[in-house]
């Protein structure tokens, strides 16, 4: 029987982590992809 | 800041300091309910019901606590009808597992310092922090005082901090004084080397992204257009080439290290430029290997003018082409007509189906918008699917609140059960190998943006600008209309410094109604332009855009909920 976890945690990204780095500044623009009236960044790809 | 929802048969505790999402059955969920309000003290004295040892000697004393041990007591009496002793010690040590790595009740607020940073006029970029100040060392040490646990740490903050406003020669005098202080010695492995460099990274004031107004004309009049049908409440125009391709070199010349260059070609409807369109990227393209830029072109049309030319050279030109579909044909006819009031479905819809067919590479959208009219915008999705269409975006209008179209408050709960019925159908659609794409569902929470993207929002005004015909620079497509938005133009460059200063200190942390949301570091702050026009202030909140916002994000968790339990 399949038993189910008490608690499972999605991976993420570490935004500490990232304060260890340079942003690339590469990624998308919000506005250049499909929305145009909505902006919301954490659907943009990360290019590094 | 912990956040808990239940959705579509999952319940979610989010930590919002660490950013992490766990998924967790009723008995942790009746637990967090319980205590996520708590101090992280409280919440280690509460879950240690049998592992006293294990907490560090500061937090015995918690423990030992009479109203931490009541409130112990009281959830395990809460929960023992349902829940044998074990099990919930076994749920409470899970918890306080995660607790002691810092993904629950995490306090350390990994933002503190930009905020600092923020306060002192270092202005957040995609790419890291600028530093728009002078007085860098003091700014340092004022980081140093902030990370600093000694006693006088505060004191010296504050005599930093008033050193920018009274000059320099008392600054100078002040960081002397710092310097030969004890604190110093103190403070020497606190504070994060990364702080020095990247942090203060000097300002390079890049665009990356335009957007190119080709044609203030349109061949329909949608009756809900942002863009006053095209003319932006101005004159019709088409972008003449020449201006076109000094957007193309003003965009070379003002994006500083960035590689990759974005040029949406917008209007109005673009195809009534389309010649144009094709030469501005010829031009553009022969630019690449000198410059080693890489441009990344969209267009966004309404499909009236698409024919074998325009399908052709899109699939290999754009890499992205959003197309304007409304969902049904009462739907899409409502607004979406020509000047003599005809409704365009049986026109476009074969065109964007023959278009998405032959489209082998990049990416594209069916982009619809929903309003009043068509709260129950699935219905529109769904009939967007039947057509075959399976990369859909779907926008709620942008629209002053007078209009009749405009969304009202039921509609705005209807919506969101819209938004789940959405995701439990793209849950569904998954599993029976039909999976489709919803652009705002769309998030990868492992390689999504990074800490200066998520701080730094769309960029609007800084990173992107909209190009009108004759060149004018705005901030955005959005406040195109509006002569108080004029940046200046390609040939002169950013003439308005005032609002390209007031942009610039557009972000998160300026946000200040942000602070408390959950959702903060997944929309950034949301749309300037939204909020302007909302509440007359580019630093206010678009209230319903935010509640639908944060709908839409806990539906996205759900799907990822679905991938990661049942594959």
């Amino acid at each position: 029987m399949k038993t189910t976890p008490r608690i499972v945690t999605l991976k993420t990204r570490d935004l500490i982590d990232d304060t260890q780095h340079d942003g690339c500044g590469e990624c998308q623009t919000s506005c250049q992809s499909a929305c145009k009236t909505s902006s919301g960044v954490v659907n943009q790809a990360c290019e590094q | 800041m912990i956040h808990t929802f239940q959705l579509l048969g999952y319940n979610f505790v989010l930590d919002i300091c660490s950013g992490s999402v766990h998924i967790v059955d009723d008995l942790v969920y009746a637990i967090i309910e319980r205590l996520k309000d708590v101090p992280r003290d409280v919440a280690l004295a509460v879950l240690s019901v049998n592992s006293s040892s294990a907490l560090p000697e500061n937090l015995s004393s918690a423990k030992n606590n009479d109203s931490n041990s009541d409130m112990r007591h009281e959830l395990i009496d809460t929960l023992s009808p349902r829940y044998t002793k074990e099990d919930v010690e076994d749920a409470m040590n899970a918890l306080l597992a995660l607790t002691y790595d810092d993904k629950l009740f995490c306090e350390k607020d990994p933002f503190e310092k930009w905020r600092v940073l923020n306060q002192h006029r270092n202005l957040p970029t995609s790419k890291g922090f600028e530093c728009d100040n002078k007085d860098r060392n003091i700014q340092t040490k004022i980081l140093e005082c902030t990370s600093c646990d000694h006693e006088n740490g505060d004191v010296w903050k504050e005599r930093l901090k008033s050193c920018i406003s009274t000059g320099t020669s008392n600054a100078n005098k002040t960081l002397k004084a710092y310097d030969g202080y004890v604190c110093n010695s103190k403070v020497e492995g606190v504070v994060p080397e990364n702080l020095g460099d990247c942090s203060f990274k000097k300002a390079d004031g890049a665009v990356k992204a335009l957007c190119l107004n080709v044609a203030h004309a349109c061949n329909l009049a949608c009756s809900y257009c942002f863009a006053g049908q095209g003319k932006y409440k101005g004159a019709q125009a088409l972008m003449p080439l020449e201006t076109g391709k000094r957007a193309i070199d003003f965009l070379v010349e003002h994006s500083a290290d960035r590689h990759y260059l974005e040029v949406d070609f917008f209007g109005g409807e673009p195809l009534l430029n389309w010649p144009m369109v094709k030469e501005t990227v010829a031009y553009a393209r022969s630019l690449e290997n000198k410059t080693g830029k890489r441009f990344r072109f969209t267009l966004t049309t309404n499909g009236i003018l698409i024919d074998d030319d325009v399908i052709d050279f899109t699939n290999r030109e754009m890499d992205n082409i959003v197309l304007s579909l409304d969902g049904r044909k009462s739907t899409h006819d409502r607004f979406r007509v020509d000047r003599q009031g005809s409704g365009s479905y049986d026109t476009v819809v074969p065109k964007f189906q023959e278009l998405v067919r032959r489209r082998t590479q990049g990416t594209h959208y069916i982009r619809g918008t929903f309003t009043h009219a068509n709260a129950d915008f699935l219905n529109d999705i769904l009939h967007l699917l039947e057509l075959g269409f399976t990369q859909i975006s779907m926008e709620p209008v942008v629209s002053p609140p007078d209009m009749p179209y405009a969304l009202t408050p039921d509609d705005i709960v209807f919506i969101k059960q819209q938004y789940e019925e959405l995701a439990r159908l793209m849950i569904q659609r998954r599993k029976e190998g039909r999976p489709f794409t919803f652009y705002h569902y769309m998030t990868d929470l492992e390689h999504g943006p990074c800490i200066y993207k998520r701080i730094a929002g769309c960029g609007s005004g800084t990173e992107y600008l909209a190009v009108t015909p004759t060149g004018d620079l705005y901030p955005c497509h959005q406040l195109v209309d509006n002569p108080a938005f004029l940046m200046g133009n390609i040939w002169d460059g950013i003439t308005n410094t005032a609002l390209q200063n007031t942009y610039r200190h557009l972000n998160l942390l300026s946000r200040k109604t942000c602070r408390d949301c959950w959702a903060q570091l997944y929309c950034s702050g949301g749309c300037a332009a939204n909020a302007f026009h909302t509440t007359g202030d580019l630093f206010g909140i678009d209230e319903k855009g935010c509640e639908l916002f944060r709908k839409r994000m806990e539906c996205a968790l759900a799907i990822k909920a679905a991938e990661a339990l049942d594959g």
